[in-house]
């Protein structure tokens, strides 16, 4: 994209250009081949499942997806999306909120103990959930918070993902520090800056935050496996599940239309959500 | 100057040690230091409250409760050093998992991050359809996670699943990789490659904010195409991909989706899918052997840290930070 940009007015063919489109689409083609089987698959009737090697189904078994809507124990199919939504949402304010608030003092602000506590923030990164999981359960559990949303929730609120602060950290640093130092020369304090500078132009950072919050939270199974345990509160994965133990090719069927069910709202989130990426990304080529 | 709020409405109760010494952030404004100090805590309070509250706090309980017996609903026994000693000596269940993940997290981090790296500069000297092309090799990253894709890979590489079919008309009859014990693992490190697309798309956004004008000038300095990848653009993008790097291989180690469902939930078959995460999810949810599963836990997070210690002694030589000046 660089220096290559301005060709020459004499229209000669990019060969390398041209190579580089085929790769990528013979790339796309394998790497896509999943998800349109997947989507083929979830519209076969059962007697053409198991006679695979055909893509497309000879004709549009809806009953596939009738099975799904159903749900799973009783809990229709809204109420699983529902309570995944309800969590994710939840999960997206949390971080969003709670890390740009932290990534500020860290890039920015000078304090006491900047130095170790930036260590130790760096350091939960790394830390594996498996090390707080059980001790945390305990709490929730006296709480009386087991089989609810809020440990799910709740922990994003204070910034427990640390990996997002310091991605954010990462994008302000990257910020040029000229124009902090003129807003502090036209009376800003701290609060002003961010809120007027720093937030603003961290969106891309916050967009990253809340797409990777989101998805990871809908697609989580692990807490969601231990912290819920009545189907009314169950999770959309959680509902698929149910599907892990059998692996007969006959339930492929309802399996694969309520997996593609699970998967829609990834889609238009991100969907809704790439014209801001691009955006973000864009104006982050803001230098001076 | 300072117009806004004074700063003891900010500063939070918290005991704030005295900074005069260590201020000498700047010499133009007055009484910024302290200003700033309590600005800061209140950025911070948040993050604060969850760190030590639900990571430390937990984070020692649980190394506590790895030297007792605990299921739960009696009180934890102090059991001294037996969760360890039977972990290590007498546990092959144990070792298999650990060797599994290890074997898992060297193919599948480096393979990974070569092909999103690749795909990244690619894209990056595509031109048209760059966007198009970006978030379709995206797509798989923001599904792969999921339990639904983990269920199609099953079924994909199932005997008798699409794959196993393909391949069979070209003569080479496999029966299948998810049941046979030498090829499952793979399967799963194959899903993880799949999803290159995270760390690609972050790599495009680094590779976006290398000033042009640092290329211009190697241009002017008669570098060539191959010179300016090595001086410019990976130097440049090591911040990025000493991110991803440490990023990938502390969430390999914890992977537990793809695992739980390939392997019908067991890490079958014959445990060459058990991971780490699902023996020790086996121990403390199945068996109710919560104390054996938090020495687990510690001993991840030993490795993990030591890991991730070395990744980041090794950056100091290789990585470089733009924000010096």
């Amino acid at each position: 994209m660089v220096a290559v940009r301005e060709s020459l007015p004499g229209r000669r063919i990019d060969w390398a250009r041209v190579g580089l489109h085929v790769g990528c689409l013979a790339a796309l083609l394998v790497m896509l081949y999943p998800l349109a089987w997947l989507i083929a698959t979830s519209f076969k009737p059962a007697d053409e499942v198991i006679s695979s090697l055909r893509l497309l189904p000879s004709r549009l078994a809806m009953s596939n997806y009738t099975t799904a809507l159903e749900g799973v124990g009783g809990v229709s199919v809204l109420r699983l999306i529902g309570n995944s939504l309800i969590i994710s949402t939840g999960a997206v304010l949390g971080n969003v909120i709670s890390c740009s608030l932290a990534a500020y003092a860290f890039a920015r602000l000078r304090f006491t103990l900047r130095g170790p506590l930036f260590a130790l923030m760096l350091a939960t990164i790394m830390l594996p959930q498996h090390a707080v999981l059980i001790p945390q359960y305990i709490v929730f559990n006296q709480l009386g918070m087991v089989n609810t949303f809020w440990p799910l929730v709740l922990p994003k609120f204070l910034a427990t993902d640390a990996f997002f602060v310091f991605l954010t950290v990462q994008f302000m640093r990257g910020i040029p520090k000229e124009l902090d130092e003129a807003a502090t020369l036209d009376g800003c304090g701290p609060f002003r800056t961010f809120f007027r500078i720093i937030l603003p132009l961290s969106r891309p950072a916050l967009i990253t935050t809340a797409i990777f919050t989101f998805i990871w939270t809908w697609n989580d199974f692990f807490l969601q496996l231990i912290y819920l345990f009545e189907p009314e509160k169950f999770t959309i994965t959680l509902a698929l599940r149910s599907f892990v133990d059998t692996s007969s090719q006959s339930a492929y069927g309802p399996m694969f239309a309520m997996s593609v069910i699970a998967l829609l709202p990834i889609v238009l989130f991100f969907m809704a959500f790439q014209r801001f990426l691009v955006e973000g990304m864009a104006s982050s080529g803001v230098k001076g | 100057m300072n117009v806004e709020a004074p700063d003891q409405q900010v500063s939070p109760p918290r005991g704030r040690p005295d900074s005069e010494s260590a201020a000498a952030d700047s010499a133009t404004a007055r009484n910024r230091p302290r200003r700033r100090e309590g600005a800061a805590w209140v950025f911070l309070s948040p993050w604060l409250l969850g760190a030590a509250v639900l990571t430390l706090t937990p984070m020692l309980v649980s190394l506590y409760l790895s030297f007792t017996q605990y299921d739960l609903f009696t009180a934890p026994e102090w059991v001294g050093l037996d969760n360890y000693v039977h972990m290590f000596t007498s546990d092959p269940r144990y070792w298999r998992s650990a060797l599994n993940t290890l074997i898992y997290v060297l193919v599948a981090v480096p393979l990974q991050l070569a092909v999103a790296l690749a795909v990244a500069l690619a894209l990056n000297s595509i031109g048209r359809g760059k966007g198009f092309y970006r978030s379709a090799f995206y797509a798989p990253s923001l599904l792969g996670a999921s339990m639904s894709i983990a269920l199609v890979w099953r079924a994909l590489f199932n005997d008798g699943g699409t794959v196993d079919d393909m391949l069979s008309t070209f003569g080479i009859d496999m029966g299948g990789w998810v049941n046979q014990p030498g090829w499952a693992l793979l399967v799963v490190a194959l899903l993880t490659i799949w999803q290159f697309g995270a760390p690609m798309v972050i790599f495009l956004a680094g590779l976006q904010q290398v000033p042009n004008e640092l290329y211009e000038a190697a241009e002017v300095d008669g570098a060539g195409r191959m010179r300016r990848f090595l001086s410019v653009t990976l130097p440049m993008l090591s911040p990025v991909l000493f991110f991803n790097l440490v990023l990938q291989t502390i969430q390999a180690f914890q992977v537990f989706t793809p695992a739980f469902t390939v392997s019908g939930g067991r890490g079958g078959p014959a445990d060459s899918t058990l991971f780490y995460t699902l023996y020790l999810y086996d121990r403390g949810f199945t068996a109710s052997h919560m104390g054996y599963a938090s020495a687990m836990a510690w001993v991840l997070l030993v490795v993990i840290g030591i890991v991730t210690a070395l990744l980041f002694r090794s950056s100091r030589s290789w990585v470089f930070y733009n924000d010096k000046g």
